[in-house]
This record gives structure tokens, sequence and C-alpha cells, in this order.
């Protein structure tokens, strides 16, 4: 069916714990989505059937609906009349999504651009090999027999150079001989994406004990990456093995009319088809219960190219992984964003009881802001860990000179600049559904500290998963549910950069908001304020202390149009670079309780 | 609507348990279907693969690669003791023979004359699986394992560290409210299961180790003291492979919880039998509770209908499972069906509950409540 011809879609998402189906239709020239439905995924005992999740769901969007997409155990397609959707379309994490390890030569250059193909295609990546890595050969042996991935990808050597390391590689893991996670009965997938020199020896190595698929080398000469081809197999090989082997997958794969693509993967789309549409930097977060994953598409100063990137952070999450956070983030970075007095083995007592009943939700104020606490800690961890990870080089066909090649620390801190960014997206239950999105908006900031004028958005109903598969066969409609129903403009944060003495003037701002109020006001070091404003363009004059920056360079003055939105505009003058809260308990709770009153993060003023 | 409430932990007086007892690679099951079993008899073997150990034989005889082949004294198959030589160098007129050694015993499994690699792997590990419980052989699962299966009581913790032990039951403490203390815990508790109410203080625990207690079943206990005893942080609640003396399972929650009613009486009429015990957990899809399970004399009749997990109804006995009222039973008297807005601000399904304790009737979040499952 030609794009145009499509009229109706049926998208889900097969989650670890609930499955999410949304009906998106076209009314008049646009796509919009319709309803949204839910049901317990039911990959596991006693169902094994994740299609009866899936019906479930779609059950409940045909009740909301009112009107008939089901016939028995099928979704109708394509629609006949009022029957029925044109396509129907899915993704899944269920089962613990993809879990891979990566292997390459070294470990800051082919094992790294590895890692890179297998984060692009939406695996959690469990380990690095690498011959640098600081492991004995017996070490990695164990390591690899121990893991039982989903996949692996081996990777090094540029074409035609020396095939001795990845050789090496190879022969560690034949004699490792490793299993696969999910049946004991079938090969562990193997991809080679290395020197092509090497292709007959690793197939001498590996084809009788995994199940060995050859493709073009990920990093054919020192500078340039092709991850294209390594991460079409990953795709191809999650829907033959991965997903094969997950119980009723088969009956979905008949099902969907586009391949069933990886979470993750599938939000990583959407996130880069709008930044090429709009032509604006972003950085997305979705923080789930057991992890984390951070996307962002900034542009390639050198080359001005939108270069995308996607960190998982395995074990960092609200509530499987939330003692991991708190082990991870040690407890008095957790008890900072905590605004009252607590008692640390309570505290503690509270987080290990949230990861044994992850379930349960905070009935007391008191809990929700521990809780909120906790997020911010585990945003601010993933976010560390991604600008860590997008170093180096930048997604697929980059070219990148020698020099660049070896350094690839100094060429990191050129992708994730927070000055540059334009738009945060946050998703995930802890920040789609907080109470306020006052809240949202305040944990996003506190976390990622953003720098300068930056918008903030959340995902309403966390659908972009299905906005992203429904990218691959339908970008327009994508786009447009994804821009009407999907992104919830929260506002603007301002935030100057730079150090400054208390007191003294940080930042002067001048603009009039639409019901005619003129602000025209200097900030201090400390200061947060919110200005109720909706989403509309507002002319704005924002004028910085000397040495400081608000986007235009030290002291430089900005002229621009800034947005309000559900929250509004938010004044964050509580400065950056550094950052810094107060040490002394009873001060820096005072602190929280002024900045939480000035921003009605719990009720309105 | 999905269902927003956790079924609950399992605590069955009389109840056919089965366990599925697996091999990790594929082996041989050394019993046959309708076999009685005891817990401490092996079902099924196998030899693990043995270590590998990577020497690379071109960078010890300082030679390429390529003419590894020609100076093997030993050959790909062959056995070797550690101390052999595998291969060596002509060296000049026969004198200063470089050697490559084999640093353990084995058998040569692969020579690359591209890498220089060699492996040799050590002999296989034997591993056998226990039958755990006492039983009867339902099922074979061919090269892979068995069903055992028995009548007995279960009961279901909420998180556990520690593997699988063995031990008699003994109760510390008089009733669900009173925490286990370290002078509880005498000589006379080797290789018992410990019993008891609210809390185990870390002291406690410490005790019950020391004097060779296999394992300690009680309410509550202090998640920051976990770390006291495995030496590092459980950030993920997957667990079982501690190699503590002791197992630990917590009833209720982290904290000082007093230990269900149910759970504690059941315990208490078995006390001086034998159980099976396992403090593996994993909390993901798929979820792994601890588990106590004590079986049954074999003239015991078991209701063989199974526990039907209803939706949450009016009359329903409930437990909450978060503060404020964590830990408190009580009984589903209304379930409105719109959200009602909490004092967090959240939008949440709830259920009217009267409180056991204060006769209260309180609204909560369905989500914060479990489903007291009996039989």
């Amino acid at each position: 069916m030609k794009p145009e011809a499509i009229k109706s879609i049926l998208a889900t998402d097969c989650g670890s714990t609930t499955t999410k189906a949304i009906l998106i239709e076209k009314q008049g020239d646009e796509y919009r989505l319709v309803v949204r439905g839910e049901a317990p995924t039911t990959v596991e005992a006693p169902f094994e059937d994740v299609t009866k999740g899936v019906l479930n769901a779609a059950k409940e969007v045909e009740e909301l609906c009112g009107r008939q997409l089901l016939e028995g155990d099928h979704i109708i397609t394509p629609q006949q009349g009022d029957k029925g959707v044109d396509i129907y379309i899915s993704t899944s994490s269920a089962g613990g999504g993809l879990q891979m390890v990566v292997s390459g030569i070294v470990k800051a250059m082919s094992a790294e651009s590895a890692e890179r193909a297998a984060l692009g295609a939406g695996a959690i990546v469990m380990d690095v090999l690498a011959s640098n890595d600081g492991r004995l050969p017996h070490q990695k042996i164990q390591r690899i027999r121990h893991l039982r991935p989903d996949m692996i990808l081996l990777s090094g050597g540029t074409d035609n150079g020396n095939i001795k390391g990845v050789v090496e590689m190879s022969e560690l893991l034949k004699a490792a001989s490793p299993k696969p996670r999910l049946g004991i009965s079938y090969k562990l997938p193997v991809i080679f994406a290395g020197n092509q020199k090497a292709n007959a020896e690793i197939e001498k190595n590996l084809k009788d004990v995994t199940d060995l698929s050859i493709v073009p080398n990920l990093r054919p000469v020192l500078e340039r990456e092709n991850l294209g081809p390594a991460r079409d197999k990953i795709h191809d090989l999650f829907m033959e093995h991965v997903m094969a082997q997950a119980p009723g997958y088969k009956k979905l794969m008949a099902m969907t009319d586009a391949p069933i693509m990886p979470t993750p993967g599938a939000v990583g789309e959407i996130m880069q088809v709008i930044a090429r549409k709009e032509d604006i930097t972003v950085l997305g977060v979705d923080i789930g219960g057991a992890t984390t994953d951070v996307f962002s598409v900034f542009k390639d100063l050198e080359k001005g190219k939108p270069v995308f990137n996607r960190t998982v952070s395995a074990n960092l999450g609200m509530s499987y992984s939330i003692s991991n956070v708190l082990a991870s983030a040690t407890l008095p970075n957790i008890l900072r964003w905590v605004p009252f007095e607590i008692d640390e083995v309570d505290l503690r007592n509270r987080i290990g009881n949230k990861m044994i009943r992850p379930t349960t939700i905070p009935q007391s104020l008191e809990e929700l802001k521990i809780e909120q606490a906790i997020a911010r800690e585990a945003l601010r961890l993933s976010f560390i860990q991604h600008k860590e990870f997008a170093v180096g080089l930048k997604g697929v066909q980059k070219e990148r000179t020698i020099s660049d090649a070896f350094d690839q620390s100094a060429s990191g801190e050129t992708l994730v600049n927070m000055m540059d960014l334009d738009i945060l997206v946050g998703s995930g239950g802890v920040l789609s559904h907080a109470p306020r999105r006052h809240q949202s908006a305040r944990m996003m900031i506190d976390a990622f500290l953003p720098e300068g004028i930056t918008q903030l958005a959340v995902d309403s109903i966390f659908m972009m998963p299905q906005l992203g598969v429904l990218s691959v066969v339908h970008v327009k409609a994508a786009a447009e549910v994804f821009k009407k129903d999907c992104l919830l403009r929260l506002g603007t944060c301002i935030a100057p950069v730079g150090p400054i003495k208390p007191g003294k003037e940080y930042m002067r701002i001048n603009f009039t908001l639409p019901d005619g109020r003129v602000v025209d006001k200097a900030y201090t070091l400390g200061d947060m304020e919110l200005f109720k404003a909706p989403y509309e363009a507002i002319e704005a004059e924002i004028t910085p202390a000397r040495g400081v920056d608000v986007g235009a360079g030290t002291g430089q003055v900005v002229k621009t149009k800034i947005y309000g939105g559900l929250v509004g505009i938010i004044i964050d003058a509580r400065g950056r670079r550094p950052f810094v809260l107060p040490e002394n308990p009873a001060e820096r709770v005072a602190k929280l309780q002024e900045w939480s009153k000035s921003v009605n993060e719990f009720e309105d003023k | 609507m999905a269902h927003a409430y956790t079924p609950g932990l399992k605590v069955i007086k009389k109840t056919v348990v089965q366990k599925i007892r697996r091999l990790p690679l594929i082996g041989e099951v050394v019993v046959k279907k309708g076999d009685k079993v005891k817990a401490e008899d092996v079902v099924a073997t196998t030899n693990l693969p043995g270590n590998v150990i990577p020497v690379n034989l071109a960078n010890m005889l300082n030679i390429d690669s390529s003419e590894i082949p020609d100076l093997l004294i030993k050959q790909v198959g062959d056995s070797l003791n550690k101390g052999d030589l595998i291969a060596e160098t002509s060296g000049i007129f026969g004198l200063f023979k470089t050697k490559a050694i084999s640093p353990a015993t084995g058998t040569l499994e692969s020579v690359s004359k591209i890498t220089g690699q060699a492996i040799i792997r050590e002999a296989p590990i034997p591993v056998s699986v226990q039958a755990y419980i006492g039983g009867e052989i339902t099922d074979i699962i061919e090269n892979e394992g068995v069903e055992v299966s028995t009548a007995a009581s279960f009961i279901q913790g909420i998180f556990g560290i520690g593997g699988e032990c063995r031990g008699i039951i003994k109760i510390l403490t008089q009733d669900t409210t009173t925490p286990i203390t370290a002078d509880m815990i005498t000589e006379d508790d080797k290789d018992k299961v410990l019993v008891g109410g609210s809390f185990l203080s870390l002291e406690a625990f410490k005790k019950a180790e020391k004097v060779g207690a296999i394992a300690v079943v009680v309410g509550g206990f202090n998640y920051s003291d976990i770390k006291s005893i495995v030496g590092y942080d459980i950030g993920v609640a997957i667990t079982g492979q501690e190699e503590i003396g002791t197992t630990l399972i917590i009833t209720e929650g982290f904290g000082e919880v007093g230990m269900a009613d149910l759970t504690f009486d059941l315990l208490k009429s078995h006390e001086g039998k034998m159980a099976s015990v396992n403090g593996a957990t994993q909390i993901r899809a798929g979820v792994i509770r601890p588990e106590i399970i004590i079986p049954l004399d074999g003239k015991t009749k078991i209701d063989e209908s199974k526990a039907e997990l209803f939706g949450m109804d009016i009359g329903a006995e409930v437990r909450v499972i978060r503060s404020p009222y964590f830990g408190m039973l009580g009984e589903v008297t209304d379930l409105p069906h719109e959200l009602k807005r909490l004092e967090s601000g959240s939008l949440a399904r709830v259920a009217k509950v009267r409180l056991y304790d204060s006769k209260k009737e309180v609204l909560l979040p369905r989500a914060n409540l479990e489903m007291i499952e009996k039989k």
C-alpha cells in the first residue's frame, strides 16, 4: 500500500510489563492520534504468547474508538469500510530486550565503533571486549561464557590490514563456546564486521560453533566508520533468532506489516526524524523501571551534519534498578535533592522496598519527593555515561582525520554541547506521569543542567516507540502525530553559564508576555523564577554579565524568540559551570524549598 | 485497563510443589519417571567444559606464528601435564633452544599459525543437580533434567540472599511483632532454619552465621545491612549466588515489619520438621521469589484445584506494601471506578480498605496493595 493511501494505523509497543497500542487516523490532511489502549504483556507463563497481550491492548483500542479492529484472533488489515486498519506495526522490548556483547581490537577504536553499532540498533551492550582492555585472555573467555548474550558482534582491523588481532579474538570466542540466553538448543548468532581479509580464518574458527554472519567492515579504514551493514544485520538477526525464540513472536511477526523493531531503536529513529525535519539539536531521555536510554542529535561542528548517538544505562531505572541508582550515585548525592531531613537507614529501606515491589507508587507527597530526588540522580548518571560515549567517530560514514582517530576524547568534547541544545525531551513514567508538569521540568533541568536557552518537552503518553517504527514506513504520519499529540511543550529554560560572585547581577532579561505583562528584570546567582506563558513565540532580549554566556558568547546580548508551554518560562540563575548546592543540610533544604516554590513545583502560588 | 495490583506471595498450607531441576548444559539424567527421591539425591549430571588457558607460543618462542606447526612437540588433541614441553625452537646447532612449557594440565585443543596462540583445555568439571525436595520424579526432560513433585506446605518470601539449603525449622519468637535478637540464638541452632517476627539485626544475623544456622526467615531486615553480609551493594534484585553461610529470607520487606500472621502460623505449625529453603530472588519479568518448602507426609490429601487469581474484589483480604501503612492488613470495602487524587497529587485507581489494626477506612492506590493468596 502506498503511504499516501494509508488512512489508519495501529501500532503497538510490547514492553516488559505492559503492551501499549495506539490508533492513528487521517483526519482531513493530517494524521492524528485517536485513542490509546494497554494490557499486560503476555510473554511469561501462564500465557507465553505475546500476541495475547497485543490483542488485549487492541481490544481496548477497539472499545475506546467504537469501531471493529479485530476479527477473532487477528487484526483486520487493510481497512474495509469502517472495519480494521490499513497497517499494523510493532516494537518490542519484552523479555529483557536485545542483549549483546561486542568486541574489537582497540578499545577506543574498533570496539567503540562496534558498541556504537549495537547501541544504534537498540541493543543493551553487556560488555565490550578488546585486545587492549586490560583483561587476560582467560578472563575474557570466562566473561564470554558467563554472560550468555543474545548475539555477539565481532569487529577489528582495517580492511587488508593485519588479521592477527581479530583472528585471535575469534579463537577466544571459539574456546569460550558461548551459549545464547534463550534456549540451549540453537547456536549463538555472531556477526563479523571486521577486516575482510580475515573472513576465511574467522569462518574456519566460528562457522561450526556459532551461527556466523559476515558483513562489511564497520571500520574499513581508520578514519571512516560504516555502521549501517552491521546495524541492519543486528536487526535481521534480532527478528530471525532472538524474537523467534520468545513466546508468540513468530505469530506476531506474521501479523505486522513491517519488521518489528527493538523499542530503543525505534525511539532513536523518531528522534532523528524530528531533528532532521526541524533542523534542530535534540537530547532525549527515556527513564524506565530497569534502564534509562539517552538519545542525542547534535551537529558535527566541523561539517554541520547532524550526528545521532544513543546510550543505554542498563542498570539505572526507577523500580527494578532503583537500588543500583543508590549504589552508583551514593546516598549523599540523592539526599542533596530531598527537600526535608530524613533518616539515612529509613531512606535506604524505602529504596530497597521499591526495588522488591517495583509496581508500587508513591502515595504521600514525601514519598513522591524521594522518588523524584532519585530520578534526578538516575538521569544525571545516565547523561554522564552518554557524554562519555558520544565522542570520537560520529554515526554512519563519518569522515575524520587520522590524528582525530587517535584523539577520541578531544573530539568528544565537541559533541554534546549543552549550549547548542535546542530541545530537551523527557519520557518514561517518572517524567511522563509526574502529577505536575512543573516537576518534570525541574527534574530534567536539575539532572541535565541545560545551558543558555533550551526548550523543554515531555512525551505525553510515551508513544515515541510506536512513532519510531511508524517513521520507517510513513515519515509524514509519524512526524505529524509526534508534533501534535506526542510532544507536550513545557516551556523554555534560560540558564546563564559562567562564574559570578554572589549578589552581583548575573543577567538581565527583557520580554513582553502574550498577556501584555512586561518583564524587565535582573537576576543574581541562586535565583529561580517562573513566568506562566503559553507556547507562543515571545521576543526576548537577554543580557549576561561580563564573562557570562547565554548562547552568543561571554558577555554577548542574545535577542531571540523564546516559547512558553504548559509550565512556562523558567529562569534558572542557580549557576552553571559550576552548579553548586549548599553543603550545609539546613541551608540546602531551605534552598530546595525556595526553588520549589518559585517554580510552583508542588502547588500553584 | 490493566490490573494494577500485585498478586501476592504464596502462603499455602497444602499443595503439590513441582520443581524443575535442570542442568546448565546437556548431560545425563540418572533417575526414571516414578522414582522416589530424597532431597539430597542426584538426579542429573554433566561435565562443564574445562577452563581454557590460551598461551601464545609465537611470543614464548620469539618466532613468527607461521613457523609454529614445524616446532610443535605436542600435537593438537594430545594430553598435557603442567610443565610439559609444547614446542621448542631448533636453536643454534641444537643448542640455545627456546622452550614453550605448558602452564596447566589438560588437552592441547588448538594451535593457530595466524596468531601463534595455543589453547589448552583443562579437564571437564563435573556438575550434578540434586532433587532439592524429597518426592517423586514426575517428568523427565531428556538430557536436561527432571521434574520433582511432592505434597508440601509452600511459603514465599519477598526477598532473599543465599542459595538452596535444608534444615529443621525452629521458631525463635513468640509472635510476629517481636524482633530476633542475638541472644535468642544459641549453639543448638546449628543446621536449623530459624524463624522470627519483625526484624533481624545485623548482629543477630552474624550470630546465626557463627553458630551455623542454615537459614533465617524473618519479617524485615535493614537494606543497608545487606552490604555488610555480601560485601557489596545489591543494586538489582537478582540473588541466590551469594557465598554466605546462612541463607536469609525476608518475608515482608526492608525495615522493621511484622511477619504476616499467615506465614508465621504456618511455619510455627511445622516447627521441628525438615524444610528446603532457597533465597534466590529475581525481580524481573518472570519473577522468582525466595521459598520455604516443607514436604508433607505421603498420606496427606491435597486439594488439587489451583488457587484462582481473581481481580481484586470487595471483601478481598489485602496487605499494604508501601508506606504510609506499609505491612498492615485489611479488607477491601469499596473499589471506586473513577481515578482519585492521592496526597502526592497523582491520579490513581484506588481501593477503600478497612485496616484490621485501627479499624480505620483508608483510600489506597491499588498498586500498593497485595492480595493475600491462601488455600
